[in-house]
Order: structure tokens, then sequence, then C-alpha cells
């Protein structure tokens, strides 16, 4: 390469430009271009956050101006009184159980099957994609047909097999199967990202293994398991945290009723029913509050767990 | 790699059936869909798999532009796309570019709280802020779905387009700065520009976000169906008496409703899969 003339170092050039003031603060407009996002910041997480806090120790509802401040009464309420809120809790936890490991499972063995190098993999990568392209009322509204008792296709391919129909959304005992089923369709938008993962993985070690004579088996357990496990737990988080929000597709599938029974009354449903529907909304705050610590309380055993099986980097535990 | 050329092969075709198999099962909600949505109104409640209809009622798809007020839908809705692909476009990556490469004092800070925000449950924010909308006779208006996105209210975005400026070589930005650009000069003649990738993709996101939104605008729409969202009213199909006269419909109205999301995600598949990579997303 040719030398380099010598010029003026650039921080000098610029220097000279501005004033000395200038200089000194000219990473300051920073501040302008993360200005409107600062602003929302404020508006949309920091107030409504603290806002709700407070929300929650009054008993804000219909017609009244100002709330007034009922200190613990609500959260006493919620788990003395409330027989929704067991059941919401029961719901929405029995949901995630299933609905969650499902769909990783079905995510991640998916993603290792379109990780082969063969011929159309794209193809199907976009088919099991397709699905989280679709929008959330829209699936829920597809599923009421394909569940329907006496036409879904669902049980019509049941009765084909020789079994029986299944009162899929009629019956208190089939709700949350229902819902579970419909989280399903949706694996792959996990699926993509576990497929990202996977290919970044070198090839070298999948060769180091055979050269050792091991098999698919051993790649699978020793190679490709241990560095996904950043992927895994990041899906899991979301997923999690997701899910306990859960609110659309019940709503739409199963209405704000909860369904028969209330089988499908998961906690969101709870919280909006009492928002908007009973008008308690500092009821409803509480709800929120006691969420929020229960989605924190998952995710911080998460992570204090991801130190034990989470593989980052090159450190050998 | 030595390998049983025989046992390669059978992996291989299972491979190809478990696929298979997937794919199918997977697609089918879909066809059935396209087919319901094609049958006239008795054909919908046979005991039967029939998938082909017969007959065909391709009416269907112009007699629910009488039925139902699909124009004024889409128009709201398109409103919400709008205001989200601006605000994925304009403020998000106004404050990615602060992030990514103006070292401003208590930046880290800042970029942590983002990051946090990320986590932050919808829940509490939820009924605080229509207290709020309600008091400032917002609700019934557009106006509390616009603000957050004109305000660039998205952590993931803008966590995006961060990690991607941060991934252009900073030569670049420092000659421009030498030659005497302003910052927003910088954003928008460099850093910008180099972005297609992220941008393609954030604004496809903010399509579907926007396309598919459900809760909000059920509460803040919701009192006057004059505004009511493509979500809020397929939502509304349902419940009537006896569903097996309106199926039809709602899968016409459904297909109708997916088809811009495919187009989207079709044309835009080469940017997200870039955009999204280069961003260290799997990382």
């Amino acid at each position: 390469m040719a030398e380099a003339l010598p010029r003026i170092p650039e921080e000098s050039r610029e220097r000279s430009r501005l004033s000395s003031l200038a200089y000194r603060y000219r990473h300051w407009v920073g501040f302008l271009f993360i200005g409107p996002w600062l602003l929302s910041l404020l508006l949309f997480d920091i107030m409504p956050f603290f806002a709700n806090l407070y929300l929650s120790f009054t008993d804000y509802s219909v017609g009244l101006v100002t709330p007034n401040w009922v200190g613990l009464d609500n959260y006493i309420e919620i788990f003395t009184e409330d027989r929704v809120f067991a059941k919401s809790v029961y719901n929405t936890v029995y949901y995630m159980l299933f609905s969650v490991p499902l769909r990783l499972v079905l995510a991640f063995a998916f993603a290792l099957l379109l990780n082969a190098r063969l011929r159309g993999m794209q193809m199907f990568r976009t088919i099991f994609y397709l699905p989280s392209v679709v929008p959330v009322v829209a699936t829920s509204i597809i599923f009421i047909g394909l569940l329907n008792t006496r036409y879904g296709v669902i049980n019509q391919f049941l009765v084909l097999v020789g079994l029986d129909p299944v009162r899929w959304l009629s019956r208190p005992e089939w709700i949350k199967p229902s819902l579970v089923i419909m989280s399903l369709w949706g694996f792959g938008g996990q699926m993509v990202i576990f497929l990202a993962g996977l290919q970044s993985i070198p090839g070298e070690l999948y060769e180091a293994v055979s050269i050792d004579g091991g098999n698919s088996w051993h790649r699978l357990r020793h190679i490709t398991v241990p560095l996904m496990t950043p992927t895994i737990f990041f899906n899991l988080i979301i997923g999690i945290i997701g899910s306990f929000q859960v609110f659309t597709q019940v709503f739409v599938l199963i209405t704000a009723t909860g369904g028969p029974l209330q089988a499908g009354l998961v906690y969101m449903i709870n919280v909006y029913n009492n928002a908007f529907a009973y008008f308690r909304k500092g009821y409803a705050a509480a709800l929120s509050v006691i969420l929020f610590v229960i989605i924190l309380v998952f995710t911080v055993i998460m992570v204090r767990s991801s130190d034990r099986w989470v593989f980052y980097g090159d450190d050998e535990r | 790699m030595i390998e049983n050329p025989r046992v390669r092969h059978t992996r291989n075709s299972l491979t190809y059936l478990a696929l298979l198999a997937g794919a199918l099962v997977m697609l089918f909600p879909l066809i059935w869909t396209i087919s319901t949505s094609l049958k006239t109104p008795d054909k919908v409640t046979l005991r039967y798999i029939e998938l082909i209809p017969d007959p065909w009622a391709f009416e269907n798809y112009l007699e629910i532009f009488n039925d139902q007020p699909l124009l004024r839908y889409t128009r709201n809705t398109l409103i919400l796309v709008a205001a989200a692909v601006f605000g994925a476009l304009v403020p998000c990556s106004l404050a990615a570019w602060g992030f990514a490469r103006i070292p401003f004092p208590g930046r880290r800070v800042l970029f942590g709280l983002l990051l946090a925000t990320m986590m932050l449950p919808y829940v509490v924010q939820l009924i605080p802020l229509f207290i709020f909308f309600d008091r400032i006779g917002w609700v019934n208006t557009f106006w509390p779905l616009i603000l957050p996105r004109v305000l660039g209210h998205n952590a993931f975005y803008i966590f995006l387009m961060r990690q991607f400026f941060r991934g252009i070589p900073v030569d670049l930005f420092d000659a421009a700065r030498i030659d005497g650009a302003s910052e927003f000069g910088v954003w928008w003649r460099i850093a910008m520009p180099m972005s297609l990738p992220v941008l393609a993709a954030v604004s496809i996101f903010a399509f579907q976000f926007a396309w598919d939104d459900f809760l909000w605008p059920l509460i803040y729409l919701g009192g006057n169906k004059e505004n009511w969202t493509l979500a809020m009213g397929l939502n509304a199909l349902k419940g009537f008496e006896g569903d097996e006269n309106t199926m039809n419909v709602m899968m016409t109205f459904s297909t109708l409703m997916l088809v811009p999301m495919l187009l989207v995600f079709y044309f835009g598949q080469k940017y997200l899969v870039r955009g999204v990579s280069v961003s260290g997303l799997k990382g």
C-alpha cells in the first residue's frame, strides 16, 4: 500500500471548525436523537408503571372522579374472595406449561430437520413460517371453524380414523387443549430463530465428533444442544412472558366470558373484564401488579438458573 | 466425513417425509380457509371433508364488500400501519443512531433502560394509559395508537437498528463528520442509505404488528364502529345466530385480511433475513 501522506489528525480539524464550547458538548446532540424515544419512555413506560402501582391501592371505578386510597383492600380481595382470580391463574399457568415447551420442542425439531443441506429447505421453511404471518385474529377465527364440533375438520379427521368427535369449544375440559393446539400452529417464529442459530454452528465441530467416532446422536447431544442453549433460553423467556399475557387469541376464540365454566378465562381476560367491563380499574390495576410480579419472579428464576445450563462463549463449566 | 451413503440416503428420505407431513399439517388450515371461503353457505356444514368447493362461490369475495364495510376497516387499519411504519423508520432509527454512534453522557444507562423496557409486560401500561387518554378525550380517536409510534416507542426496533448501525465501519461516519456534516446529515445521508436491509426488516415487523393489533384498538376504537380496524371487524363477525351462516364469510374475510400480510412477507423475505441476522440477533 502506498504510504499515506501526512495530514492533520481528524480530531483537530473538527476542533478548529467548532467553537470550543460546541466541541466539548458536541455529543449532546445525541439527546436530540433519542429525544422522542426518551419522551415516550417517560410517557408510556415510567409514568404508567408508577401510576399503575398507585391505582392498585385505590378504588378507582366508574362514577368516581377522584380515586380513594384503600390501601391493600384490592389485594386482600383478590387473594381471599376472588374465585375468578384463582381460576385465571390456574388457566394461564396450564396454558403456559403446555404451550411453551411444546412449541419450543416443535420449533427445535423442525429447525434441526431444516438445517439439512437438502433441496427445497427454503420452501419448507417458508411453509412452516407462514402461519406466524397470519394475523392473530384471523388464526382464532379459522380455528373456531376447524374446532367446530359438527363440521370442523379436526373432528372430521377423528371420525375418519375411527375416533369420537371432540366437543372442543363447548366442553370445559377441552377448552385449554384447544388454546394450546392453536398456539402450536405458530411455532414457525421460534423455528426460524433456532434455524439461524443452528446455521451459525461451525461445521468443524461436527466433523470433530465424527472423527472421534461419534454418530449424529452424539453430534446432537454434545455439540448442537449445548451451543443452542442461549437461543433456547431466549425463546423460552419470550415464550413464557408472552404466554402469561396471552389475550387476543383467547378473546377471539372463546370471548371474554372465558368459555364453559370459565375454563379458558386466562389472566389477561380477567384484567380486561375488571377494567373495561366492570369498570373496576383500581382492582384491575392490582391484578396487573400481581401479574407483573409473577412474571418478574419467573424471569429472575430463569436468569439465575441459566448460569447452570446456558453455555456462553468458550468457558468450560 | 465418512458416512455410509445408504444411511445418509435413508436419513434424507425420513427427513423429507417428516417435513412433508409437517408441511401438510401446517398448511391444511389455510387450505381449508380458502376452500371454505369459496363455498356456498349450505356446503360449509357438511359432515365430511370436501376441500374442492362444489359449486364454486367466487361471488363471496364480491358480496362481502356489500356485507361488511371492508374498505372502511382497511382505511382505519392503514392509518395505524402508516403510523407504525413511520415510527420504525424515523424516530426509532434516530434513537438507534444516537445509541449506536453518538457517545452522549448517560448513554449506557439509557440503553440499559431501553433493553429493560423490552421485557416490561404490557399489562402494567394498559390501564393507566387508558385513564390518561380518557381524561384528555382521546378515547375513540386514533391518537392513542399513533402517538407512541410517532415518538419511536419500540425498543425492539431501536435495538435491531442500533446493532446494525454498529456493524457499519466507523470510518465512513468519521470521514463525513470531518468534512463538516452534521450528525443529522450523517444519519440521513450515510447511515440510512446503508441500512436498507434492517430498515426493510423493521418496516415489515411494524406493518405486521399494526395490521395484527387487537387489544389497543379494541379499547380505544371499540366505541365507534366507524373507527374499527380489520381485526376488530373480523372479530365481530362471530357469534351470530349459528356460525354456519357466517362461516364462509368469516373465511372470506380472513383470507382477504391475510393476503396483504403474505405479500409483504413474500417481497420482504430476503431483507428480513439480512436485516435481522446482520444485527446479530442470533448472537
